[in-house]
């Protein structure tokens, strides 16, 4: 050891920093993948992003499309929406569960565009040549805010806009960011200025049902709107953008058949629907892949 | 993928204001990184050192430290993190245990062969002078075992720094922030900065033990080391 | 956690075939990398001990490569090697084991004793056909603890490779994380364990028939 184990390691260090120099391809961005094979091969390969819900929905399309005789390649759970994005681009990837809002805030940031049919049709023009998004579902996983059902049923809360002559006494709960997003937006939208705002982050849901909240942000699929019995106010206003679950897809690998199977979904899934899946996967720990063969099932898809 | 990009992500990386000052600096992630392994190099010796002394000294238990040293080394640390941070929730602690769990063996194994190195002839003439065992162990035994045991340290440090990027996946800092934040954006130069830092730790800390085991020894080792070198001792 | 136990026994008797596809998985991708790095080293060990120059800057930069850490490295091969394909994961580990392998292959070689080297020499071996008739056999022993170590570390780290869409078992841990259900992450980390003790336990039986002489393991600790 002693001297010349720093000799060495210095002469390591230099050697790897000229084998990485050395390394040769394509030049750009390297993490849109290997280049593009789309087309060619009658595979599709259906990947998702990596939390629970989106597994899910990627095993629904994977199996609808099964169902209808295509190839099926599944690449499950591999990473966020830059990467798997590049990978769609680049043909790797040809089809994923998409939400469209989130999708377009990533392509345009500014755009306000908001309702389902305004932010799709922004997409298809944001979006490259080589990518179409198919038929949106009306479930979505958005932000909203939630009520406890007592509350529901005493103060006859549907909508965001029947909070008004209660506001001034409801403390409001969500994220620690949703005070500084959201406060104007209630106060121009519905006229809402609430009593006070408490950053209850991952446990609002459970603080509108202990009380410390009256009305929280709530994810629309999260189970325990389920398992606490909560009501989601309808947003009129679209306060929170839509964000319906959609295929995004790369056009050279898809048929008609496969896009006729993925559409088919689309028409049948609503939030209601997705949430109780959801409370499946994460509440009773069932396979995604399990829950989404039952859910084709019912649905006349499997 | 051609040279100015890999000297074009490092650069992008290392100019970002970003990371001259905030949570996201480099000196605020290298910090982390660095009490996160320190930790874990600290609990790991106070566990490991004390075993090792008793168990080497006594010959007793060396076939369990095998086999338990074999666990051990078995046990993913992915798995171990992301059970911790169930059972504990998110913070250091979740981190700290599968850390050790993976230097606490090769120290433990280090410190078992130091004292078991030692010459028996030193051993019974130090008995014979009248030592009590413990005056042995710490004076005789544990000065010779030094150069071991420190090779050990260096072999636990290394993959520590190494594999505490892992924190990064449950919500920790230090510097595996960069390469998963980096990976999770698209974020290149964020991915490659964080791994040359990570790297370049393993690198210094590599060097400062090879430096402490060439100057920071009595002199008598150092002698006894030249010597085994010349024989061809076993590296590491 | 809400009341969640730490294992539902169910889940493991309703997911056995699932679990024994992932763990063959695993298998290939943590064990392939080991095999082709012990092609890897032997030869580069080989020459490295037949020309001594060549040793230090070699162990030198895999010592640096030992200590990149697994996931960045993953991360910079997908560009090349694609996402959530075997290749990402194999290739560094492959790196890795030849790491581990390298200096136990020299030590082995070079802890050959002076006299066995100077009778092969006497019988008229050159130093090629000395180095592999003579001295590599010899190193057997040193080979296998090299193998052990480069094996179950290998096992270990190929976990990682989930965080970039294939890694075996390890996708247990971040399907367990997502959903906050302890089972898989339990299940994932004990039959990688088993896994791991398991390559071992053969390679011991395998160095007692390859080399019966050595009765005590020598050779690297680590």
């Amino acid at each position: 050891m002693s001297s010349r184990v720093i000799r060495s390691v210095t002469a390591a260090a230099v050697l790897l920093g000229a084998a990485a120099c050395s390394s040769s391809g394509s030049g750009g961005d390297p993490l849109a993948g290997p280049s593009a094979s789309g087309g060619s091969g009658k595979t599709v390969v259906v990947g998702s992003a990596n939390f629970p819900e989106n597994v899910l929905l990627a095993s629904i399309y994977s199996q609808a499309l099964k169902a209808k005789g295509v190839k099926v390649q599944e690449k499950f759970n591999i990473g966020s929406r830059e990467v798997l994005y590049g990978q769609l681009e680049s043909g790797s990837l040809t089809v994923l569960p998409e939400y469209n809002g989130a999708l377009l805030g990533y392509l345009d940031a500014k755009n306000t565009a908001s309702g389902t049919a305004a932010v799709n049709a922004a997409l298809q023009a944001k979006l490259p040549a080589s990518l179409e998004i198919l038929d949106s579902a009306a479930a979505e996983d958005k932000d909203s805010l939630t009520v406890s059902q007592d509350s529901a049923t005493k103060f006859n809360l549907k909508s965001i806009g029947d909070l008004s002559a209660k506001a001034a006494d409801f403390t409001i709960g969500g994220m620690p960011e949703f005070k500084s997003r959201r406060e104007q937006q209630f106060k121009d939208a519905y006229g809402l200025t609430f009593k006070e705002w408490k950053p209850t982050g991952d446990a609002t849901a459970d603080a509108l049902k202990g009380g410390t909240v009256q009305v929280g942000d709530v994810f629309t699929t999260d189970p325990k709107i389920l398992l606490l019995k909560l009501v989601t106010l309808t947003d009129p206003k679209n306060v929170f953008s839509s964000q319906n679950v959609t295929p995004l897809a790369n056009k050279a690998g898809l048929d008609a058949t496969a896009t006729g199977a993925l559409n088919a979904v689309s028409a049948k899934l609503d939030t209601a629907g997705l949430t109780a899946l959801m409370k499946r996967v994460s509440v009773d720990k069932e396979d995604p892949s399990a829950v989404a063969a039952d859910w084709l099932k019912t649905n006349g898809l499997g | 993928m051609n040279w100015t990009n890999w000297t074009g992500w490092i650069s992008t990386f290392f100019t970002d204001p970003a990371r001259r000052s905030g949570p996201d600096s480099i000196a605020n992630r290298v910090g982390e990184h660095l009490t996160l392994c320190g930790e874990a190099l600290f609990w790991s010796a106070l566990l490991a050192i004390p075993l090792g002394l008793l168990i080497g000294y006594t010959g007793r238990g060396a076939v369990a430290v095998t086999a338990l040293t074999g666990v051990a080394r078995a046990l993913p640390t992915l798995g171990l993190v992301t059970l911790a941070v169930l059972l504990a929730g998110v913070g250091d602690t979740a981190v700290l245990v599968p850390l050790i769990a993976l230097a606490a063996p090769p120290l433990l194994v280090a410190t078992v062969e130091g004292i078991r190195g030692t010459d028996p002839d030193l051993r019974d003439a130090a008995r014979g002078i009248g030592l009590t065992h413990r005056q042995v162990l710490c004076q005789v035994c544990l000065p010779a075992a030094l150069p071991t045991l420190i090779a050990g340290l260096r072999t636990a440090t290394v993959q520590v720094i190494a594999t505490a990027t892992v924190a990064a996946y449950v919500g920790l800092g230090g510097l595996g922030r960069y390469v998963i934040d980096g990976l999770a954006t698209r974020n290149f130069p964020s991915t490659v900065g964080g791994a040359l830092l990570v790297v370049l730790l393993a690198v210094a800390a590599q060097l400062f033990f090879s430096l402490l085991l060439r100057y920071g020894l009595p002199p008598g080792l150092r002698a006894q080391r030249a010597a085994s070198r010349r024989s061809g001792g076993t590296r590491r | 956690m809400d009341g969640e136990p730490l294992v539902r026994w169910y889940w493991i008797g309703d997911h056995l075939a699932y679990l024994r596809d992932l763990a063959l998985d695993h298998a290939v991708i943590a064990l392939v990398p080991v095999l082709i790095g012990l092609l890897i080293a032997v030869p580069l060990g080989l020459t490295c001990a037949r020309f001594p120059r060549l040793y230090q800057p070699l162990s030198a930069v895999f010592n640096v490569v030992y200590a990149l850490p697994s996931l960045a490295v993953f991360v910079v091969l997908i560009p090349y090697t694609g996402l959530a394909t075997r290749a990402t994961v194999m290739v560094p580990l492959t790196c890795y084991a030849v790491a581990v392998l390298l200096p136990t292959t020299v030590d082995g070689l070079r802890a050959v004793p002076e006299s066995v080297r100077q009778a092969a020499t006497a019988m008229g071996y050159g130093p090629w056909h000395r180095l592999t008739a003579v001295e590599l056999p010899a190193s057997v022993p040193y080979l296998v603890s090299g193998l052990r170590v480069a094996a179950v570390s290998s096992i270990s780290l190929a976990a990682v490779g989930a965080l970039v869409g294939r890694g075996g078992l390890g996708y247990l841990f971040i399907d367990g994380f997502q959903r906050s259900f302890p089972t898989p992450i339990v299940a994932g980390i004990v039959l990688v364990a088993a896994l791991a003790l398991v390559t071992d336990l053969l390679l011991v039986l395998a160095r007692r028939l390859l080399a019966p002489w050595a009765v005590r393991e020598k050779g690297a600790a680590r």
